[in-house]
């Protein structure tokens, strides 16, 4: 029984071969354009790699940018009609009223108001107006459009309307694929409205890409299940991905986060990713990425998915050091990718943090000699920088004073020192294949977040757990097994101003994929 | 009547201004104002024009209604308004009153209701006159100087976005109006549009907190300043506001219970850089009102506590607060309107119910400080 992880990338396609927790063969490859080929590049050489039975490959999960590079680089988007039920709450700000203009007109700007929505109470704002929807499909028809995105006002509360309306305009424009916002986000009008018309605008591209990949693994001779990775880190099922593309947008930076923590087995730790110019930090806790509080911007657009907190810094292998030992700087400028002739291990005559890292005996890249004159002194003050630099950076995302330990990957973790204050340091073997291993070892999830009235009767206690039970329901139709599920969120935050103490509750789970018990 | 030429016109880059000098005059209540932004931005695109008027120019006998939003912020992010509920509001006020209003004003300068006045003031062609009612936010309707120094807010009118209209035709007492127009704001939804009584001219000049418009715009500029110089917003807005920051630090609990619709709370934090080895806690009632440093009271409402993200310069609100979220706490100076002893029974400690804890004000403790 084996599991083959593949991350499509912008450059690089990884893939990796997985049994239970061990990694048997990781390999990287280009991304190519039509995506396939690259994917068909990297699997194979990992199969042979590992030398394993292909009948025996029982996963195939995927990680992919591929849809959030799409909207930012404004290709592969098709128009969409976007809808709104909710009049005579919303008038004054049609959909995508805080969209850059040239992804406006990308994805036509047709945008409908129409009556209907709910009152936080559940109430109806106004009965939905169907004769307005009939209006709508005879314009959808008229241009031609193929995708419709519908929100409705406190649809996350109640779902009927956008329901409702979808079979209406579905009967009349035959072949229309329909987006309802309740199934893509949370509270919040325009954050998850334009989730919605950015995920209806994707489907066609979803379509095809799924197929690539399907095509993919069957002209591997691999006729399995294939699961894709959704921003929290957990998977979709390959039919759930051609429907909602958006889920993907965040999924980059968590498997590579989730890898790097898995590669090294400890599920609470802080991953710094040194790279030749910054280094990204960031916590993982119970073996997922540690959620950032903001709203998130995808290609100029507002949205509310939940992405990883990761912090940057201005240091890396290329950072140049200034100064003398009195007054040592390192970074934020760089020599970036231009260190393997800069640097003076690399015959240049820039000083930068590798240099330094080779002086002081730490690694031995390139030629030594070159960097045997420096003076001790400064050799010592600028190493303790660095790590005064790393010591701030990581003590900023430790969550509590536990001692977790510190997973140092990239191309620059050669400045990590063995230890970090109190934290101990540890580097993953693999790690330039951690995307796919993060995306081989990725979990099952079900997730509720909605107003609950604590009226009634109806204690916190109560409502929590009723939560609790269908986040597990959405868990189990995912494919989770029952026994793995545990909860790795839970949140009620009271809502002011409103009598009948209503209170909004967030709950997660995750657990393994059937079959998949490692 | 007033001059049609004073003041200034705003144009889309002062409201992205002071969308964020509104966030951080909230400190952490007042709601979100990035949809009140929109709606402004909007109604400049449509060609409406926003005329802000110095508070010092208003003539004596000037007829000025504050208007703003009432209800819950969350409701307003997704049951976004109609548009004309401000408009409704001061039509039906005029028509109950026979009376003609020259300008609009504001209750609150922080958060949300900072652009209600805008919007419908342009709606109505009439202009904004540069001052409000708090300088920050508050949670209740009689939090504002006006009611504090002798303004009775009936009769009001409150819109919802269906088209209701109600006439609170008196209140007893200023509390009344409030616990009143709380009850009427859940029937219609959670979010409503509330304009009072008419204020003259001459009452504003001497009560209302003056220039706050041009207050919370620079505000917003600095910070939008110092993020495109890649300098610290931080340090920006402690100079833009003559304030102080107190604390840095890693959210290590967030505890919050609600009472009678109000969220009541606790935010304890771990100091790091230099504060490493101190202990800060904030206490929150929709807005953040005490801060303790070691278990020691430091700063007290009215005074104003902003917890901003550390690195962004971004206000947090009250409900955004997450453990683990690293932030830095910053007092600013309250106006003294609402440093008065009578404005310290409304807005004080006391009026928070915070039992035994007195307000120091802040500027006394910079003194001491300067002078150790």
């Amino acid at each position: 029984m084996y599991r083959l992880g593949i991350d499509v990338g912008g450059t690089n396609t990884d893939a990796v071969i997985m049994a239970g927790r061990s990694v048997l063969a990781g390999v990287k490859a280009a991304t190519t354009e039509d995506v396939t080929s690259g994917v068909i590049e990297a699997m194979e050489a990992a199969i042979s790699k590992a030398s394993v039975e292909r009948s025996k490959i029982t996963h195939v999960m995927i990680g992919t940018t591929h849809f959030t590079n799409a909207v930012i680089e404004r290709k592969h988007v098709n128009p969409v009609a976007a809808i709104r039920l909710g009049l005579p709450a919303t008038a004054c700000l049609p959909p995508m009223v805080d969209w850059p203009a040239d992804l406006r007109e990308t994805v036509g700007g047709h945008r409908y108001l129409v009556r209907g929505g709910y009152e936080f109470d559940g109430r109806e704002i106004a009965p939905l107006d169907t004769d307005e929807l009939d209006r709508i499909a005879a314009d959808i028809r008229a241009k031609d459009l193929t995708a419709a995105a519908i929100t409705s006002v406190f649809s996350p509360i109640n779902a009927a309307m956008e329901t409702a309306a979808r079979e209406h305009l579905m009967k009349r424009c035959p072949g229309l694929r329909v987006v309802v916002s309740r199934d893509i986000g949370r509270i919040g009008l325009l954050e998850r409205e334009s989730a919605a018309i950015m995920n209806a605008s994707l489907l066609e591209l979803s379509g095809r890409t799924v197929d690539a990949f399907g095509r993919a693994l069957q002209a591997a001779g691999l006729n399995c299940p294939f699961f894709i990775t959704q921003n929290d880190g957990t998977l979709m099922g390959a039919d759930v991905v051609r429907e909602f593309p958006v889920l993907t947008f965040a999924s980059g930076p968590t498997n590579s986060m989730r890898g790097a923590a898995f590669l090294t087995g400890e599920s609470d730790a802080i991953v710094v990713d040194i790279g030749g110019t910054t280094t990204d930090i960031g916590a993982i806790q119970r073996g997922f990425p540690r959620q950032a509080s903001t709203v998130v911007d995808i290609g100029g657009v507002r949205t509310n998915f939940r992405m990883p907190d990761v912090f940057s810094i201005g240091l890396g292998g290329g950072s140049l050091v200034q100064g003398t030992s009195d007054a040592v700087s390192v970074g934020p400028q760089s020599v970036g990718y231009r260190i393997t002739k800069e640097a003076l291990v690399f015959g240049g005559g820039t000083l930068t943090a590798t240099d330094i890292a080779v002086a002081a005996g730490r690694a031995s890249i390139g030629n030594p000699a070159a960097v045997a004159s420096l003076s001790g002194e400064l050799v010592g003050e600028a190493l303790a920088e660095i790590v005064r630099m790393l010591e701030r950076g990581v003590e900023r995302s430790r969550i509590s004073p536990e001692p977790i330990p510190v997973v140092a990957v990239g191309g620059g973790s050669i400045l990590m020192p063995e230890r970090l204050g109190d934290l101990r340091v540890i580097r993953p073997e693999n790690f330039a294949v951690a995307n796919a291993v993060g995306a081989a070892i990725a979990q099952v999830s079900g997730e509720v977040d909605r107003i609950f009235s604590l009226a009634n009767g109806l204690t916190r206690e109560t409502c929590l757990k009723q939560a609790e039970e269908e986040a597990r329901e959405k868990a189990m139709r995912s494919g989770a097994a029952p026994a793995t599920i545990t909860v790795i969120e839970r949140e009620d935050v009271p809502l002011a101003y409103l009598p009948g103490n209503a209170t909004r509750i967030h709950v997660k789970v995750v657990g393994e994929m059937d079959g998949v018990h490692a | 009547m007033l001059e049609r030429t004073s003041g200034f016109l705003l144009d889309e880059r002062q409201i992205d201004a002071l969308e964020i000098g509104a966030a951080i005059l909230g400190t952490g209540g007042g709601g979100n104002p990035y949809i009140g932004k929109l709606r402004a931005r909007e109604a400049l695109r449509q060609g409406f024009k926003m005329q802000i008027v110095p508070l010092e120019t208003l003539p004596d006998d000037a007829v000025v209604v504050s208007v703003g939003g009432i209800g819950a912020p969350l409701v307003s992010h997704e049951r976004i308004k109609e548009g004309k509920e401000g408009l409704r509001c001061i039509r039906a006020l005029e028509e109950r009153l026979g009376v003609s209003i020259d300008a609009v004003a504001c209750e609150e300068i922080g958060g949300q209701n900072a652009m209600e006045p805008l919007i419908t003031a342009s709606a109505a062609g009439l202009p904004v006159v540069d001052c409000d009612g708090m300088g920050r936010a508050f949670p209740e309707m009689q939090m504002t100087t006006y009611s504090i120094y002798g303004h009775r807010s009936t009769p009001s009118v409150m819109c919802d976005l269906h088209g209701n209209v109600v006439i609170f035709e008196h209140a007893i007492s200023e509390k009344w109006h409030e616990t009143m127009a709380r009850a009427c704001v859940v029937a219609q939804g959670g979010a409503s549009t509330l304009a009072s009584a008419p204020m003259s001219g001459k009452f504003l000049k001497q009560f209302a907190i003056p220039g706050s418009y041009s207050r919370a715009m620079a505000l917003g500029e600095a910070v939008l300043t110092a993020r495109r110089a890649h300098a610290d917003p931080i340090c920006a807005i402690c100079e833009s506001e003559n304030g102080r920051m107190v604390f840095r630090g890693k959210i290590a609990d967030v505890s919050r219970t609600i009472a009678g619709g109000f969220v009541r709370g606790k935010v304890h934090l771990t100091g790091f850089d230099q504060y490493e080895g101190d202990e800060g806690s904030v206490l929150i009632q929709n807005e953040n009102l005490v801060f303790l440093r070691n278990g020691a009271v430091e700063v007290v409402v009215p005074d104003l506590i902003v917890i901003l993200d550390v690195d962004s310069g971004e206000a947090i609100t009250t409900e955004m607060l997450r453990y683990g979220q690293r932030v830095a706490v910053l007092a600013l100076p309250c106006h003294p309107l609402l440093s008065s002893e009578a404005a310290l029974e409304v807005v004080g400690p006391k009026g928070f119910g915070l039992e035994g804890i007195d307000y120091r004000p802040m500027c006394e403790q910079e003194r001491e400080r300067v002078a150790r």
